[in-house]
């Protein structure tokens, strides 16, 4: 590596502030910071750090009513307050950033080719004719099977790691100074993760510039950066060389983020326990296309033969990447999808039930879904929402009992009653996803099917999250089914591992088994991924 | 694409066969006739009438008759412009509405986007409230008021154009139609474009070209822009059928002899055969526009090409 410790940027005194309704927000208060030549610096922080605003700023990316001030020295060249023409001298050319989102950070309408030569023709002049022979290149480089067929396709041809492959092409097209990647591999599942980060640090060796990685996932930074900065409302409260930093935390911040990776184990539940759901031979086919005058439709078959029992206070944990069927396959259990095979809950057979037959039995069988911003209607309060079920299922109640068990409900889930009077804007992430969890739990129910709970919350808030759900579940004996993408937090919560892939179950097993000797191939590379990068 | 063409077409005839139908009951279940004038006609002149143009036969055998001709190109005689059948009625003039519409539509497209694209890129500021307020008038002040009042101005106080007529068809006579036509789809254009245009830049692949450095000469012309025309061009398929097929209003206020009159004056004067005519002629520019429209989005977005 090309280490020099010469510092080619040199960020003083940096403020980004937002003009909003409310006031000025100050996303970041003045944080000074160096990257230097071929090093990796990470920079921590959870969502509202203000570490990707930092880059932002400096790169001009702000939002209109965003505003950067102080000083950012690239190699002598101050960033901050030049007019865009000079700004863009640098940027895409010396300084380049790849994003988090691969599916949407690329123009839809234009080949991916072109859109690779687009930064080529415009910094370094020439014809697109002549880009051409480079974006070959660039995109055998980052590995793009079959460069000269793929040249010419279009982004929503391409899945999500190839988007990002493209993406590190494009930054890599004028050979940068310095590569900023902005939760590069956040979107992306966790063996696509991998070989994204693999990529990055194998080009860094071999062209030599320095990588800002801006991240929340503490994993990534340790095996990947030299030095880390950790950020915290707009403020850097660590930094030093990656080792002294995860061995020896200073601050107490960095040592509750350390501490935040989900630890502790269940128990599984006694063998006597009763089965209290059961999907046997579950299929889910989708319909694609078809229509009057469009042709023959054909089907995708989502959820193929899987068979799920679950036991009276137990908790599956379901994996698998994007597309694995494990989402679809928690809405077949519920029988909220159209699907085949033969279910049971309790000892009732449900199998042939409608929708109306069912609607008894929902009160008992509850969802919670990954996303806490769009599950939970903008236009209601917190106290209409966690009721409405209680509408629906206990009509016999009046509006005193209602509110009476929606005060118990959100002080059961660790939120403040007053709660029931406000409206889902006020909250945080972590506050909703205890919203959306009260209303499940203000039915009483015996099983609920947990989509992604953690997924959108930062670590912190995630360790808190499950800390809630593990002791309702102490408390209520409740079933989980626990479909998530995340493998540590999955280790942490369930008792019994479904590994799926292609809507079909690969393994299966107890945790322990499944974590400390997978059988399968695909469930090696799947932990393997996870906790090793 | 020409599988999909041709799936296309095929299904424009059932459409066509029920707009038919349902106009053609819905016409006659109207009350009144083509034949009740307000001084009533002596019983054996309307009883000529009445079997001359076959109105004694039953209700599906009219029905049968019409569409059986139809088919064949026969719209059958107009019963109020008694000289005339009325594909003649139609064809003299559909060229004048067509050769007036197209004007109207590019006036409305080419200001309506070039208005909503300054207004998106000024977001908030005083030329984005001026435009949008131009568009609010443009799409509240209906145009048999618009019509008038530019008379007034341009052709009674100025004298600058003519208040009226065809002429010679020289650009003159049709500053002033094309002029109150186009406004309020010039308003929509507008409001339209300035609506996809926001949303288009701030999508993710914008701050990508930004941070690529690319001037904002191309982050707004080749990226922006393309993306959000995209809405822009799904209404332009029922506006220019709507201004090419003529209107009503403009063309009596303008006294142009184009087709648009007809459409109001057949269904006042129960004119079956004639508004069935304008009815098909609507029909048929709309399912055509709706195609051209459809490949043209293949073109613009790689997304729904329909190979």
């Amino acid at each position: 590596m090309a280490e020099t410790n010469e510092t080619i940027l040199a960020i003083r005194e940096l403020k980004v502030n937002f003009t909003t309704p409310d006031g000025t927000v100050n996303a970041v208060k003045g944080i000074d910071l160096d990257v230097r030549a071929g090093e990796t610096l990470a920079v921590v922080g959870e969502s509202g750090s203000g570490k990707s605003q930092t880059m932002m700023g400096i790169m001009g990316l702000l939002a209109r009513n965003g505003a950067v001030t102080g000083s950012a020295m690239y190699r002598g060249k101050e960033l901050i307050g030049v007019p865009p023409a000079e700004l863009n001298k640098v940027r895409g050319a010396k300084v380049t950033m790849i994003f988090q989102e691969p599916m949407t950070s690329l123009d839809p309408l234009y080949p991916i080719g072109r859109q690779i030569a687009e930064p080529i023709v415009h910094h370094r002049g020439g014809s697109y004719k002549e880009a051409r022979k480079r974006v070959l290149e660039l995109l055998e480089l980052v590995g793009i099977p079959e460069p000269a067929r793929r040249i010419d396709s279009y982004p929503h041809e391409l899945s999500g790691g190839q988007r990002q492959r493209v993406m590190i092409a494009m930054a890599l097209a004028n050979d940068p100074d310095i590569l900023i990647a902005d939760e590069p591999t956040t979107a992306l599942d966790v063996t696509i993760q991998a070989q994204i980060l693999k990529l990055l640090r194998s080009l860094q060796e071999r062209f030599g510039m320095a990588i800002v990685l801006i991240t929340h996932d503490l994993g990534i930074v340790r095996h990947f950066a030299e030095r880390v900065a950790v950020m915290r409302r707009g403020e850097v409260v660590e930094q030093g060389a990656t080792a002294d930093i995860f061995d020896r935390p200073t601050s107490d911040y960095t040592k509750m983020l350390l501490a935040a990776e989900p630890h502790g184990r269940k128990a599984p539940p006694s063998d006597a326990a009763p089965i209290i759901l059961e999907g046997r031979d579950v299929v889910v086919d989708y319909r694609i296309g078809g229509g009057l005058f469009s042709g023959g439709a054909s089907t995708f078959r989502a959820v193929d033969r899987v068979t799920v029992r679950l036991r009276e206070g137990q908790t599956i944990g379901i994996v698998g990447e994007s597309g694995s069927g494990k989402s679809t396959l928690g809405r077949a259990l519920l029988r909220l999808v159209h699907s085949e095979g033969r279910y049971r809950f309790g000892s009732t057979d449900i199998s042939g039930f409608d929708r109306s037959r069912m609607r008894p039995l929902r009160k008992a069988m509850q969802l919670v879904f990954q996303d806490p911003y769009g599950s939970l209607s903008p236009r209601q309060t917190v106290g209409e929402i966690i009721t409405e079920g209680l509408l629906v299922h206990e009509p016999e109640l009046g509006k005193a009992e209602r509110d009476r068990r929606a005060i118990a409900a959100l002080s059961e889930v660790g939120l403040d009653p007053d709660a029931r009077n406000r409206y889902p804007h006020e909250f945080s992430g972590g506050q909703r996803q205890r919203i959306a969890i009260a209303r499940a739990m203000i039915l009483k129910p015996k099983v609920v099917i947990l989509d992604e709970p953690t997924s959108a919350l930062d670590r912190s808030v995630q360790g808190q999250v499950i800390e809630l759900l593990r002791s309702l579940q102490r408390s209520h004996q409740l079933s989980y089914v626990f479909i998530s993408h995340d493998l540590s937090v999955v280790k942490a919560m369930s008792d019994y591992v479904v590994v799926m892939k292609d809507g079909r179950i690969v393994e299966e097993g107890e945790t322990d088994s499944i974590f400390e000797a997978p059988a399968n191939a695909y469930t090696k590379s799947l932990i393997g991924a996870a906790f090793n990068i | 694409m020409i599988a999909f063409v041709l799936r296309r077409l095929a299904s424009a005839v059932p459409t066509l066969f029920i707009v038919v139908t349902i106009s053609f009951f819905l016409m006659r279940f109207a009350p009144g006739g083509p034949f009740n004038l307000e001084r009533p006609l002596p019983p054996a002149t309307m009883e000529n009438l009445v079997r001359t143009y076959q109105l004694d036969q039953p209700l599906w055998r009219q029905y049968a008759t019409y569409v059986s001709n139809a088919v064949t190109g026969d719209f059958g005689p107009s019963y109020v412009y008694k000289d005339n059948s009325v594909a003649e009625l139609i064809g003299k003039g559909l060229p004048y509405s067509m050769e007036l519409g197209f004007y109207a539509l590019l006036l409305a497209l080419i200001g309506g986007v070039a208005m909503g694209t300054v207004a998106a890129l000024r977001q908030n500021s005083a030329l984005d409230f001026g435009i949008m307020s131009l568009a609010t008038v443009g799409t509240t002040v209906p145009n048999f008021v618009v019509g008038p009042v530019l008379t007034l101005i341009f052709a009674i106080v100025l004298s600058w154009l003519p208040a009226g007529g065809w002429g010679d068809g020289s650009l003159r006579f049709l500053i002033l139609p094309m002029i109150a036509l186009a406004l309020p789809q010039l308003a929509v254009f507008a409001r339209l474009t300035r609506g996809s245009m926001i949303e288009a830049l701030h999508a993710d692949h914008i701050r990508t070209v930004r941070a690529y450095g690319l001037p904002s000469r191309v982050v707004v012309v080749t990226h922006a822009m393309r993306g959000a025309m995209l809405p822009v061009v799904s209404y332009l398929a029922p506006c220019a059928a709507a201004l090419l097929t003529g209107s009503a209003v403009v063309e009596t206020i303008f006294t142009i002899p184009g087709v648009g009159r007809y459409f109001v004056l057949g269904a006042i004067n129960r004119d079956y055969t004639l508004v069935m005519g304008t009815v098909i002629l609507i029909a048929i520019f709309v399912i055509v526009f709706n195609l051209l429209v459809d490949i043209l989005y293949g073109l613009l977005d790689p997304r729904v090409r329909h190979d």
